[in-house]
Formats: structure tokens, C-alpha cells, sequence
């Protein structure tokens, strides 16, 4: 199998895509809820967090995509549970350093396991993809009213 | 080139490539195998080579001055539109308008034709299979007017739901709006048949024609369309230009679309009167060397012959039909048995946009989503789909790339 495509669709990426963590889970008490949506491509995907003294105790997506939105949003709520809002910020703002810059940033490793998006870069159309459950956590966290979307 | 009538299996596919400089070369390692052409095809050389020499030599602006260039742009110009008459067989120059392409075409006829007709509660009848462009301009009139929007379902395999549309036509119905050929199922509707009924309840028909020009001869007095919109962009030629034909007599009643310069016959600040058709729609400086790439389309075109063309095309639809069939999991959208060369399939558990990324990563262009049809796509019960679409300088060659490439993403994906 050509490179390009195994640097894209990394194992974790994969596996992630076949079993998506938290998916269709909408946990008990949730209080924060988004709706995200690419025009482009009609992925969607609903998240719902359950927000308490600014802790993340536990949230949960739905909605359908691509391999890459829906990895990309499993994995999100994986690294985000039990995160303060304040980190779960951060966390966006590396995120969208390492999917939207050209360089890989120095700094990779901050983020963990979600680095395995980092191969998104390289194309232009797919970035979207990955950034769609983290604009979704955006509205979410600060209850923006409107639909998200990528646009 | 030359082209003598050929038998079937003769069609000179290697010799056509040979035409179209943009085939040859590598996408990720791979020669690049275009089979996304029902979004845009590529230019042969001769239309590259018309544009080229239009700028190089005769370009001016048209219908203005009082010099050689503007003379020569004129007449390349006027003599595109000929070419189109007869590409289309028009009874009258008069009835072709240039516009930007099919969008523009059909929103100039729902403003000028259907707007000043409608009243509360008449109807515009389109089909569940438009694209945006056939949908949109409509619901824009419906709503300045008060009309109603109704909509003709298809059955499972993606052809009209005739009984329903038989049903759908009253006295309150003022137009039909419809595809000739579904740019995501392929299907070829029966628009002679269509056509004559709704005619027989007194009902105009606007034929969207952006995926059957490039594929089928066309004869739009033997269709006795009252409207038929098409692309330049889609049949080979440049984007930017596109065609309305209309009947001569429903263009004469109608107003203009836009207000500008070149479409009037004299301007007061009190009044203005306007140019005679096709120069009444035709406001402000045209595409001009768009319209002479689309002449040299067509020249391309009628050298080569649309029988030989479709027949060609048939034969890739039908090896295509066949190979996917093949794949487990892979189920084509769109069964329709009179088909054009447009394959739209979902394959289980894989979403269309990895589909096309793993192509691509193997030189296959094919398009990934909705297709501007949201509303088809709904219909179908899925939320995307991929779509192969084969032109004339296609091969079964790169069909074979392209189930293997399936294969692949199954493999890596599935
Ligand atoms: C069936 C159909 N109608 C209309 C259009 C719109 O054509 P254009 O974008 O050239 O105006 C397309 C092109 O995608 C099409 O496939």
C-alpha cells in the first residue's frame, strides 16, 4: 500500500474509524450539546457533554463521516474526558496548530495520542474532516445556539 | 484529425487521447485516469488552440467597434453561435442566447418567463432527481410569487415515477423543469414522452441538458422543448459559457434577464428599448473567447461524430456496470435501464470521501458527496456517494484501475 495513504490512515486512525469510542453515547446529565456539520462533504455529528464545576466528567458524539471525522471526533472524546474546559481549550488550540499549519509544530507531542491526525495536513480537502468535532466542542463549551459548521 | 465512419470496436480512443494534453501525466505516481467528468471534462487542443488564437489574434470586443479586430471577434463570435444552432438543430440563431452555463440559464427563465407568469398558488413541477440548479431558481420565484414547488418522485432503480407526474399535471401547473440525464444516477429520462404530455395541459418544459449535451445528439424542434439549458464546460469546452435556447416566440414575450450594455436598442433616462433576441438577454461584454472555445468544442465533436461517441460511452457504462458488480458490498445508485455514463455506488461501511482519497492516491479522479442533489442524495437513504463518470476519451483500461483501486480501499478501510 502506497505511503502517503498509511501516513493518512494510520492504525489508530483505522481502528478508531471501525470502532469509535464514546460514539453514540449521550451521557446521563449531559448539559452542553452542539450540532456540527460540513456542508461540503454532509458529515455530521452531534456532541454532548455533561459539564459540572468546569470539569468534563463525561461526553459522548453521534452522527455520521468519513474515517477521518469520525476518528477524529472518538478520539476527542477520549482525550477529554475528565479534562478541565480550561485544558479541553488548550487542547483545541494545539489541535488547530497541528491539523492547519504547514509544519508539524515543535511541540507534537503535547497532544498526545491525537497527533496521528497530523497526516490530514497534506490534504487541503480532508482537513475539515478532522476539525469538525473540535469546532463542535467550541460551540458546545460555550453554547453558541447556531449549528455549527466548517464553513 | 480525420475521422472515417468506424466500426463499434474501432473507435479511435488512444488517437483522442493524444488530443487531450491534460491526460498525459502522472497524479501520485500514477498516470492520471479522469473519471470525474460529469463535473467538468477536459479541452482537447483544438479548443485550447481557438482561445489561444482568439488572444493572440482576433480578440476585441464584439458588436462595438469600428475595426478589423472587432469585426473578427464578431464574426468568430456570431459563427459560434451558428455552430450551436445547428449542434442543437434551432430553428433560428435567435433562439441561443450565451449565458455563464446552465445555472444561469435556468435562473434567467424562472425570472423572466415563469416570475411575470406567476400567480399565488400555480405550480412549477420539477423532479426528486435536480440538481441544486434546478431546484434553487425555482424556490427563489415560488417564493417572490406565491407558487408552489411540487415534486415528482423516481422509483428504486431511479427512474421517473411516470403515474405521479401523469397526476402532477393540472391547470394549475405553469412549468416543468427537469433533467434530461441525472448527473448522480445517470439516468435518461424519457423527455419526448414528458414533453408531449405536458404539453398537452398547456405546460411549458425547461429541459436541464447540462449532462446529455456532451453525450447525445441533440434535436431540440424534433423534442420541441420550450426551454433547454446546457454547459460549455461539460461538453469540452471552456467554463464560464453556456447556453438557453428557447423557442423564438416565448424569448420574444419575455424581459429582459439583465440590464446593461449591448442589449438595448436605445436608452433615455426616461425609457429604454430593447435589442432584438438573442441580444435582449445578452447584457455587458460576453465571454467571448469562451463562446469561440465552444464552437471549437462542437467542430470537435461533429468530427468525431456523437453516434460514435455514445456508442463508445455505452461500452464503458456496460463494462463499468459489470466490473463493479463485481465487488461484495458494492451497490451502484441508479438501475435505470435507458442509462448515460455515470456510475454513482456506495460500498458498505466505507465513506465515498475515503473512497476518493485512496483513488486519487492512485491517479483516479472521481467525485465524493452529494453532487449538488441533497435532496436525491436524501432520497436514496445515503449520505454520500461516489461517482465514476466516463467521457469519450475514456478506457476500459482505466475502469480496471478503478475497481482494483476499490478493491484497495475495501482492503485498507472496510
Ligand atoms: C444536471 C446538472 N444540472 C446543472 C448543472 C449546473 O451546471 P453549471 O454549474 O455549469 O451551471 C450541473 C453541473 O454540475 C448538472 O450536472
Amino acid at each position: 500500500m502506497n505511503n502517503m495513504l498509511r501516513e493518512l490512515y494510520q492504525e489508530t486512525i483505522l481502528d478508531h474509524n471501525r470502532h469509535p469510542h464514546n460514539y453514540q453515547h449521550k451521557p446521563t446529565g449531559a448539559n452542553r450539546c452542539a450540532h456540527g456539520y460540513n456542508p461540503i462533504c454532509g458529515d455530521e455529528l452531534t456532541l454532548y457533554l455533561t459539564v459540572e464545576n468546569g470539569v468534563i466528567e463525561d461526553l459522548g458524539f453521534d452522527g455520521h463521516g468519513c474515517a477521518i471525522s469520525i476518528a477524529s471526533a472518538s478520539l476527542m472524546t477520549e482525550a477529554l474526558k475528565g479534562k478541565q474546559v480550561e485544558e479541553a481549550e488548550q487542547l483545541f488550540n494545539k489541535m488547530h496548530e497541528l491539523l492547519t499549519t504547514e509544519q508539524s509544530p515543535a511541540n507534537v507531542s503535547d497532544v498526545g495520542k491525537l497527533k496521528v491526525l497530523q497526516g490530514v495536513r497534506i490534504y487541503p480537502m480532508r482537513v475539515k474532516c478532522a476539525t469538525l468535532a473540535w469546532h463542535t466542542l467550541q460551540a458546545a463549551l460555550h453554547q453558541t445556539d447556531e449549528p455549527v459548521t466548517t464553513e | 484529425m480525420n475521422f472515417h465512419p468506424m466500426a463499434e470496436t474501432s473507435f479511435p480512443v488512444q488517437q483522442i487521447r493524444r488530443d487531450f494534453p491534460i491526460l498525459d501525466q502522472m497524479i501520485n505516481g500514477y498516470p492520471l485516469a479522469y473519471l470525474d467528468n460529469a463535473a467538468s471534462s477536459q479541452k482537447p487542443l483544438a479548443v485550447i488552440s481557438a482561445i489561444d488564437h482568439c488572444y493572440r489574434h482576433d480578440y476585441a470586443n464584439v458588436h462595438r467597434g469600428i475595426h478589423a479586430l472587432s469585426e473578427r471577434s464578431t464574426a468568430a463570435f456570431e459563427a459560434a453561435r451558428h455552430k450551436v444552432q445547428t449542434f442543437i438543430n434551432a430553428a433560428s440563431e435567435k433562439e441561443i442566447i450565451f449565458v455563464r452555463g446552465t445555472t444561469e440559464a435556468i435562473n434567467l427563465v424562472a425570472q423572466s418567463y415563469a416570475r411575470p407568469l406567476l400567480q399565488p398558488g400555480d405550480e412549477i413541477i420539477i423532479t426528486a432527481m435536480e440538481h441544486h440548479s434546478n431546484i434553487v431558481p425555482w424556490q427563489l420565484v415560488c417564493e417572490q410569487t406565491g407558487a408552489k414547488l411540487k415534486v415528482v418522485a423516481i422509483n428504486e432503480v431511479g427512474e421517473l415515477d411516470m403515474e405521479q407526474m401523469i397526476s402532477c399535471l393540472n391547470d394549475r401547473s405553469r412549468l416543468l423543469a427537469l433533467t434530461h440525464i441525472s448527473n448522480v444516477l445517470g439516468t435518461i429520462n424519457p423527455i419526448v414522452d414528458i414533453i408531449t404530455l405536458a404539453h398537452k395541459h398547456g405546460i411549458a418544459v425547461l429541459v436541464d441538458g447540462a449532462q446529455a449535451v456532451p453525450h447525445l445528439t441533440l434535436d431540440v424542434q424534433a423534442l420541441d422543448c420550450d426551454f433547454y439549458a446546457f454547459s460549455g464546460h461539460k461538453m469540452y469546452g471552456p467554463s464560464g459559457i453556456g447556453i438557453l435556447y428557447g423557442k423564438r416566440e416565448l424569448l420574444e414575450d419575455m424581459p429582459p434577464y439583465h440590464g446593461g450594455g449591448q442589449m438595448i436598442q436605445t436608452v433615455s433616462f426616461e425609457k429604454s428599448t430593447y435589442a432584438e433576441l438573442p441580444h435582449k438577454f445578452e447584457a455587458g461584454t460576453p465571454h467571448i473567447a469562451g463562446a469561440i472555445g465552444l464552437g471549437a468544442a462542437i467542430d470537435y465533436l461533429n468530427e468525431i461524430g456523437m453516434q460514435f461517441i455514445a456508442a463508445h460511452e455505452d461500452r464503458l457504462l456496460d463494462y463499468a456496470s459489470e466490473a463493479l458488480a463485481e465487488i461484495k458490498g458494492l451497490r451502484i445508485t441508479g438501475q435505470a435501464k435507458a442509462k448515460s455514463s455515470i456510475v454513482s455506488f456506495v460500498i458498505d461501511g466505507i465513506h465515498p470521501h475515503d473512497i476518493a482519497t485512496v483513488l486519487d492516491q492512485l491517479g483516479i479522479a472521481v467525485r465524493a458527496g452529494h453532487h449538488c442533489a441533497m435532496p436525491l442524495i436524501k432520497y436514496l437513504g445515503v449520505i454520500a456517494t461516489t461517482r465514476a463518470s466516463f467521457a469519450l476519451y475514456n478506457t476500459t483500461d482505466e475502469i480496471d484501475r478503478l475497481v482494483q483501486g476499490l478493491e484497495k480501499a475495501k482492503a485498507l478501510l472496510a
